[in-house]
């Protein structure tokens, strides 16, 4: 039996059973479906996407406040009354809701996600807190009293009154959603969500606007938060504004942590969990404590700081844990048909690709580069070196787009690149890897490498949530495995990128970078880590490049390496240039033999020099 | 509206906006030093003010046994810690763990305070090492978390302490005797001892944690774990220590805060979030970065929100927390790179 049959089998069960449950049992069901909804949002946001929200419960409460409205205001019926029949109320309800929570969940996200992560979580605060109080002042809106005579939904002259029925409703779109979540995340896309916990700067360089994705994954949350709203009003069939509490905000938040943030049924068990506890203690603890009040919130709480510091990821990795062992994993499927990845012509041999005039950049007094002046022309390999602190990874940094030259000007392909975030470097064909490796560790080293390829996919989360990318994704994750093969790294592409040794992490982010179909190639000290042959490899690879046409920029420490494979080398010392040449010309300059080895006495250095020569 | 009433409701602005400044300077120091993002700040409000009218109905106050049973606990946690060979420094665990909770129950117990000025001191002896032994227990544990996951647990606790107050205060709203009963009149308005005295204190606590940042040493190793905490740790700076620290710093400023706008509003056991929240509006101004801009936020925020119960009172919390989204758009004018999470 695989994870997908034991899915299925829950789903007929639960089915079956549907028709002979109590009452009482349907409708707890149909709450813990719709608070599902919720909490599978807050999954993709927090545990996938590293970001949060406590105002989940506002986007609830717009969502079910938008169908109230349209059912029972007396203005919208008197202004649509005549054209539509009530029984398509509900429906223009839930179309208004999605526009009306579209709206302030892009506006809230647009100013607070591009600023560092804490900042769209106080915001939710201040959006959950102002949410009630607004409402529960807004007369037309029955303030805190709410509205009530929502009427149910009618489907082709079937009324979804009662939660039996309704209920049904409920659990059948949150499967659907959770279907589409799941496929969202095995995708091109998904990949690029992932990368926004801790890989943003890496995802850039891949071409990935994280920005955009960050508020894309928080308007998604908060529309399944709308849709669960308008679930609940057609549900309830009264609403005020108090389940839309902040309150209730940090309950949904609770639920995705208790149950396991990083995964799509970690929701709905802590949906369970949280809704029957909360039923249970409501009953206990006022007995116990002799008091009527939300106390079922100190167990919450409790719970929740006992799960944060024993189990970060939740309790649904421990289930799926002890369930694993009876289950054998699926076999991937092979896709029908791929297509052909688009390739961008390299530029001719010998043009200038890359190029820095003057780049100077300064931390306040301290000038991490002079004045820089250096190019890379396509067919060869430019190394850059320099001792520990000469300013070499703020120079990268400048020409790759992660951070801004304070004067003087970088150009690759002969355009101006002053100010581009790094993603348009990536668009114009620069690939990289970084100094400090940065891969997504518990991703495996396939999905890394694929993420390189990130800008030769086309499909969007639509496509990628109906499963319509499939052609493409194989495609990109074909090239991916051929890069590492190219990598000599083949036999690892299914294991955690995490588990690999140091070195051969640094020859995956290369594959990564290769997988973009890069013009330039920018490798922070690749070589490092690296055992004999395995260097020999890599050096063999590049040669191989080279070869067809691609300009590389080295930074390394290897000196044999360097010597051994550069075309060029340019020594930076105290962030200014001292020397540039072949590595001939450069290893007998007597500038670079100081600055390497210190200021040491005439005759001790000549001696050097004449080792060197 | 004329200048009177606008000079009242300034005067109004003012005093809130004082309170609201000594939670944004908790928030910042909080934040800064140890990354968490302290969401219950505000519980410290409400339960030093609640503490002090059960002192004056002479009852034991529940946050008492609170501050016993975190003793308890935190000394059994770092029990554990050492049997499992971690290093524990014992000096500063007596301290908060026996030391300080004894001084407070024999403060409430044996000697029962009879004067304001007792009771004040008492409600402080009884706050201030809530603070410490909650991060002990709460946050260090997950010290190298990141920024979202302490701002989770923050949520998680300030839960937890809510549910608590309501269990210790109940539900009903108290007010405490105010400070001082001078009456000025300046002019045709009114100016009352007690906001005197909170503007005064404010004033007082602002210099001498100014003092404290610029002169002491301890105050420059907190400064310094703030800017860089692995440089700090590597010169010989406990992170332990400042964690402590922040937040017994964070448990004082939120206790004085309590006993002096206690004598101006009723407090109810959940009064305490809006204001910490209100600090924190105050301190998002300042990035929760800067000091002195988080003291301009505090006075903005005081001002919007005097003068929004003028014209709107329904909806003045609605325009309070909606000040951030102008305030976070400016900020993130000035930002185009991104980073990574830490």
């Amino acid at each position: 039996m695989t994870r997908r049959h034991l899915t299925l089998a829950f789903v007929v069960a639960l089915a079956a059973a549907w028709g002979f449950l109590p009452d009482f049992s349907v409708t707890v069901l149909a709450y813990i479906g719709l608070y599902a909804l919720v909490a599978a949002g807050l999954v993709m946001l927090t545990g996938v996407g590293g970001m949060t929200s406590f105002g989940q419960a506002a986007f609830v409460g717009s969502g079910a406040y938008a169908t109230a409205w349209v059912c029972t205001s007396p203005m919208v019926s008197a202004a649509i009354g005549g054209v539509v029949s009530p029984a398509l109320l509900p429906w223009i309800g839930l179309l208004f809701g999605i526009v009306v929570t579209f709206v302030i969940a892009w506006g809230l996200g647009a100013i607070t996600l591009r600023l560092s992560g804490h900042y769209l979580p106080l915001c939710t605060i201040a959006w959950g807190l102002s949410f009630y109080f607004l409402f529960g002042n807004l007369e037309f809106l029955g303030g805190h009293t709410g509205v009530a005579g929502v009427p149910p939904i009618v489907v082709a002259g079937f009324s979804l009154a009662s939660p039996r029925s309704l209920g049904l409703v409920i659990w059948g779109v949150l499967l659907l959603a959770l279907w589409a979540l799941h496929n969202l995340l095995d995708s091109r896309e998904g990949r690029a969500i992932r990368a926004l916990k801790g890989g943003r700067v890496m995802a850039e360089s891949m071409g990935v606007d994280t920005g955009r994705y960050r508020i894309k994954v928080f308007v998604l949350a908060a529309l399944l938060a709308a849709l669960s709203g308008w679930l609940y009003a057609h549900l309830q069939r009264f609403i005020n504004p108090t389940p839309f509490n902040l309150n209730i905000g940090i309950e949904y938040l609770f639920m995705a942590v208790v149950g396991g943030a990083g995964h799509l049924w970690g929701a709905v068990l802590g949906a369970a969990l949280i809704t029957l506890l909360k039923e249970q203690l409501q009953d206990i603890l006022p007995r116990l404590l002799g008091s009527s009040g939300n106390f079922e919130v100190i167990v919450f709480g409790l719970l929740m700081l006992f799960v944060l510091q024993r189990f970060a990821d939740g309790l649904w990795p421990t289930v799926a844990r002890l369930g694993g062992r009876f289950l054998r994993p699926a076999t991937p499927s092979e896709p029908r048909s791929t297509l052909v990845l688009p390739e961008t012509a390299l530029p001719p041999r010998g043009q200038v690709v890359l190029q820095a005039k003057a780049v100077t950049k300064r931390f306040g007094g301290l000038v991490a580069n002079d004045a820089v002046d250096m190019d890379v022309k396509a067919g060869e390999i430019h190394a850059l070196i320099g001792p520990n602190g000469a300013g070499k990874s703020t120079f990268f940094n400048m020409i790759s787009g992660v951070d801004d030259p304070t004067s003087g000007e970088v150009r690759l392909m002969d355009r101006q690149m002053a100010g581009q975030p790094s993603r348009a470097f990536a668009a114009l064909g620069l690939g990289r890897t970084f100094q400090h490796v940065r891969l997504l560790g518990q991703r495996r080293v396939i999905e890394n490498v694929a993420l390189g390829a990130h800008r030769r996919g086309k499909r969007g989360w639509i496509a990628s949530m109906l499963r319509l990318d499939r052609a493409e994704e194989a495609a990109l994750l074909a090239q991916a495995r051929r890069q590492l093969e190219r990598c000599g790294l083949g036999e690892f592409a299914d294991v955690p990128a995490g588990s690999l040794a140091l070195g051969q992490q640094r020859v995956v982010e290369i594959a990564r970078a290769l997988a973009g179909h890069p013009a330039v190639l920018l490798l922070d000290e690749p070589a490092a880590g690296l055992r004999h042959l395995e260097k020999r490899a890599l050096a063999t690879l590049l040669d191989q490049l080279r070869a067809e046409g691609l300009g590389i920029l080295v930074v390394e420490h290897d000196m044999e390496f360097v010597m051994n494979l550069a075309d060029r080398v340019t020594v930076l010392e105290f962030g200014a240039v001292i020397a540039r040449g072949t590595p001939l010309e450069v290893q007998a300059n007597p500038k670079v033999l100081d600055a390497y080895l210190g200021g040491v006495d005439e005759p001790a250095e000549e001696a050097l020099v004449g080792q060197a020569a | 509206m004329d200048l009177q009433i606008a000079l009242i409701l300034g005067q109004d602005g003012i005093v809130n906006g004082a309170i609201y400044g000594l939670m944004a300077l908790a928030l910042v120091l909080v934040f800064s030093v140890t990354r968490v993002i302290f969401i219950p700040q505000g519980e410290f409000v409400a339960f030093s003010a609640l503490s002090v009218v059960a002192l004056q109905a002479g009852r034991v106050p529940a946050t008492l046994w609170l501050l016993l049973a975190l003793a308890v606990a935190a000394l059994a946690v770092e029990l554990w810690r050492w049997k499992r060979g971690a290093a524990v420094d014992w000096a500063s665990t007596i301290a908060w763990c026996v030391v300080f909770p004894l001084i407070a129950s024999a403060l409430v117990l044996l000697l029962r305070p009879e004067s304001l000025l007792m009771q004040t001191l008492t409600a402080l002896a009884v706050i201030v090492p809530l603070g410490p032994l909650l991060y002990r227990l709460a946050y260090r544990p997950l010290a190298d978390a990141t920024v979202l996951t302490l701002l989770i647990v923050s949520v998680a606790l300030h839960g937890v302490l809510v549910g608590l107050g309501l269990l210790f205060f109940g539900a009903e709203g108290s007010r405490t005797p105010a400070f001082s009963e001078l009456r000025l009149d300046l002019g045709g308005v009114a100016i009352t001892g007690q906001s005197l005295v909170v503007v005064a204190v404010t004033a007082a606590l602002v210099v001498l944690m100014f003092l404290f940042f610029e002169r002491s040493i301890v105050g420059k190793a907190l400064r310094a774990t703030a800017i860089n905490r692995v440089g700090a740790r590597l010169m010989g700076i406990p992170t332990g220590l400042s964690g402590d620290l922040s937040f017994a710093l964070a448990a004082a400023i939120g206790a004085v805060s309590g006993l002096l706008i206690a004598p101006l509003t009723t407090i109810y056991y959940d009064t305490g979030f809006l204001i910490g929240l209100k600090g924190f509006v105050a301190a998002i101004v300042g990035g929760l970065a800067s000091y002195p801009l988080a003291l301009v936020g505090a006075l903005i925020v005081g001002q919007l929100e005097a003068f929004s119960s003028f014209w709107a009172s329904a909806f003045k919390e609605v325009f309070v927390f909606t000040l951030i989204i102008p305030v976070l758009w400016w900020r993130s004018l000035s930002s185009r790179h991104v980073e990574d999470e830490e």
